[in-house]
């Protein structure tokens, strides 16, 4: 863990020392919660991918099931769980599931939010209509209503399918942001331009719209991963997310909710590493809006 | 206006249906009948009295167009789980829900608002960044999560408030009597207060924007130059026209608010919308899933369209146009 947290520390410096030379870079550290932001993504992200290393004992591993609920002490860092399973291995591990979701939905849904946001936004008419009115409905659906639905009815669900569907359930926000976006640079000169020179459709939009689009795009990926994660903690909270013993943050706190009031850590360290990590998501997402985006105010 | 909004009623209206539409194939068409579970299934001569009952003997397509029918009616079908219509259930929890969520949103906007004017007065000190990363983490948090610390702090560690349920059952099994509604009170304080301040950090930080941006403006200058208090200036002039933002979010509050009560209503074992919803999906309740989705994404629907003529009405620089579009 100390590593871990060296490492983070060094990535920060070695970052803020990189980018100090850039304009943005320098917007983007002017933000005081920036800095500390990335070292918790980086922590985390780190302890995720060296999990086998940072964790005292594998994830599954009832220690010792006679004596469960074993308070935070030096040998169990954050406690044992009801299962008598070690807190702070299952959160290193958590962190890999509950991260890759968070990110891997993300992707899906900016992915699909761009495309379908390109294509109403620069063919306008009636393809616009359409897709804008699937948003309209899309917005409108109470999401993890659809969510526990689709996994309650449908049982053993796969965790990648599970992953598919938070990501398809999560993209009609950015569409709108990306449909008016490309309404307002598909007037301008540069596009007229290439149109003129014969480029297709999909040329256009591919290397000369969305890559003027960037900028808003990466930002509400970011503040998106955390909704991402937030959503999966509720679903695995109400047991319809990441199904048992694969530990997920949200899953760990439905593991310890039932014996809060004994072992109050179980439930209570996973929920915190959920609010840290989205909380640094939402700093950094701040960050970034300010660095990539200076005609936008900070807030 | 009037134009206005009876397009903007109507392509509610259309946003709903298509919602109940695809609720009612989605949960039509996974697997599943009311026949028991895999490993302990019904005779199957019960199970066909069963399927001929809710009908699900007959094509999807059918089952559909009977669905519409008794809906225009305003008939929901009968619960499979409850043994009653789906629309008294649902009549039972919708106050609750209610009660909760505008319980909360009186915390969230009475907190947030406070929280974001100080923090406007005070931008850039201390208090300011204090009270913003205090409100970015609570922001953060899962609220269930939030609910649960909540309840092992004020419940379980002090006992000051009681760990769930609405009201004490074996003294106030319904509300007649003043010392009842004060238990009510008691038993809505935790849950309202989680759904609230979680509400609150995100409305004091659009409060706080919103004060920011006004008091760059003009006339706020004008203010300043005629020489008055810089109290006043905030809380007087400048006050009155950031609070326009805070319509948008009173729209923006009805979808956390019904979702974050899916679960916090769990976490409390609060008898409403979300908790019956919640059950019906885990019994496979179909008529009480798609009831409960129309009805909270015609609250949805509602809640935008509502903040978005209350902004017209508020806004005079906001012109609606009659013939398309909106605000």
């Amino acid at each position: 863990m100390g590593g871990a947290a060296v490492l983070a520390l060094a990535v920060v410096a070695a970052l803020r020392r990189r980018v100090r030379a850039t304009a943005p870079g320098r917007r983007f550290f002017r933000h005081p919660t920036a800095g500390p932001g990335v070292f918790v993504l980086t922590f985390f992200v780190t302890i995720a991918f060296a999990a086998p290393v940072v964790a005292p004992y594998p994830p599954y591993y009832q220690i010792d099931i006679e004596h469960p609920n074993h308070p935070p002490s030096a040998q169990f860092l954050l406690g044992t769980d009801p299962l008598s399973r070690d807190v702070w291995s299952r959160v290193v591990y958590g962190a890999r599931v509950s991260l890759g979701i968070g990110a891997v939905a993300m992707l899906v849904a900016a992915s699909v939010g761009t495309a379908v946001g390109a294509v109403a936004g620069y063919f306008r008419r009636w393809v616009d209509t359409t897709l804008m009115r699937l948003v309209d409905v899309g917005l409108a659906m109470p999401r993890i209503f659809v969510l526990l639905m689709a996994v309650a009815l449908w049982e053993h669900i796969a965790l990648w399918v599970l992953v598919l569907l938070i990501g398809l359930t999560g993209w009609f926000g950015t569409s709108r942001l990306v449909r008016a976006e490309v309404l307002s640079l598909r007037e301008r000169e540069f596009v007229a331009a290439a149109r003129a020179l014969g480029a297709g459709a999909g040329r256009v939009i591919f290397r000369h719209v969305l890559p003027n689009a960037a900028a808003p795009i990466i930002v509400s990926a970011a503040l998106g991963i955390g909704h991402m994660m937030l959503l999966e903690a509720g679903l695995s909270f109400l047991g319809m997310g990441v199904p048992s013993p694969t530990p997920s943050w949200g899953n760990m706190i439905a593991d310890g909710w039932h014996k809060m009031a004994v072992a109050w850590w179980s439930a209570t360290f996973p929920g915190l590493a959920i609010s840290l990590v989205v909380m640094a998501l939402n700093a950094v997402g701040d960050a970034l809006r300010d660095a990539l985006d200076p005609r936008r105010e900070a807030v | 206006m009037a134009a206005w909004l009876v397009r903007r009623l109507v392509a509610s209206m259309a946003i709903v249906f298509a919602v109940v539409t695809i609720t009612f194939f989605v949960v039509h068409l996974a697997h599943g009948k009311p026949c028991g579970s895999d490993d302990r299934p019904l005779p199957p001569e019960i199970c066909q009295a069963l399927c001929r009952r809710f009908g699900c003997d007959k094509p999807l397509l059918e089952q559909y167009g009977k669905y519409l029918a008794a809906l225009a009616r305003g008939d929901l079908g009968e619960s499979i789980g409850l043994h009653r219509p789906v629309a008294d259930a649902l009549a039972d929890a919708i106050p609750n829900t209610f009660t909760l969520a505008l319980a909360a949103l009186l915390i969230d906007f009475a907190l947030g608002l406070a929280l974001g004017i100080y923090q406007a007065v005070r931008a850039g000190r201390f208090g300011d960044v204090a009270v913003g990363n205090v409100a970015l983490l609570v922001n953060s948090m899962p609220v269930f999560w939030l609910g649960l610390v909540l309840l092992l702090v004020f419940a379980q560690w002090l006992r000051w408030f009681p760990a769930g349920g609405i009201t004490n059952p074996i003294l106030c099994p319904r509300l007649d009597s003043p010392y009842c509604l004060l238990d009510f009170l008691w038993h809505l304080t935790l849950p309202a207060l989680t759904l609230g301040l979680v509400g609150a950090a995100s409305t004091a930080r659009y409060q706080r924007a919103a004060m920011l941006e006004v008091v760059r403006q003009d006339y706020v200058r004008t203010a300043r130059a005629k020489g008055l208090r810089e109290q006043r200036v905030l809380l007087v002039h400048a006050l009155r026209n950031a609070l326009l933002p805070i319509i948008t979010l009173f729209g923006l509050a009805f979808p956390f608010l019904f979702t974050g009560a899916v679960l916090i209503e769990t976490v409390f074992a609060w008898p409403g919308m979300g908790r019956l919803a919640v059950n019906a999906i885990f019994q496979r309740d179909y008529p009480v899933v798609t009831g409960a989705a129309l009805l909270t994404s015609a609250m949805v629907v509602l809640g935008n369209l509502i903040a978005d003529a209350l902004y017209a009405v508020a806004d005079p620089r906001i012109r609606v146009r009659g013939g398309e579009g909106g605000p």
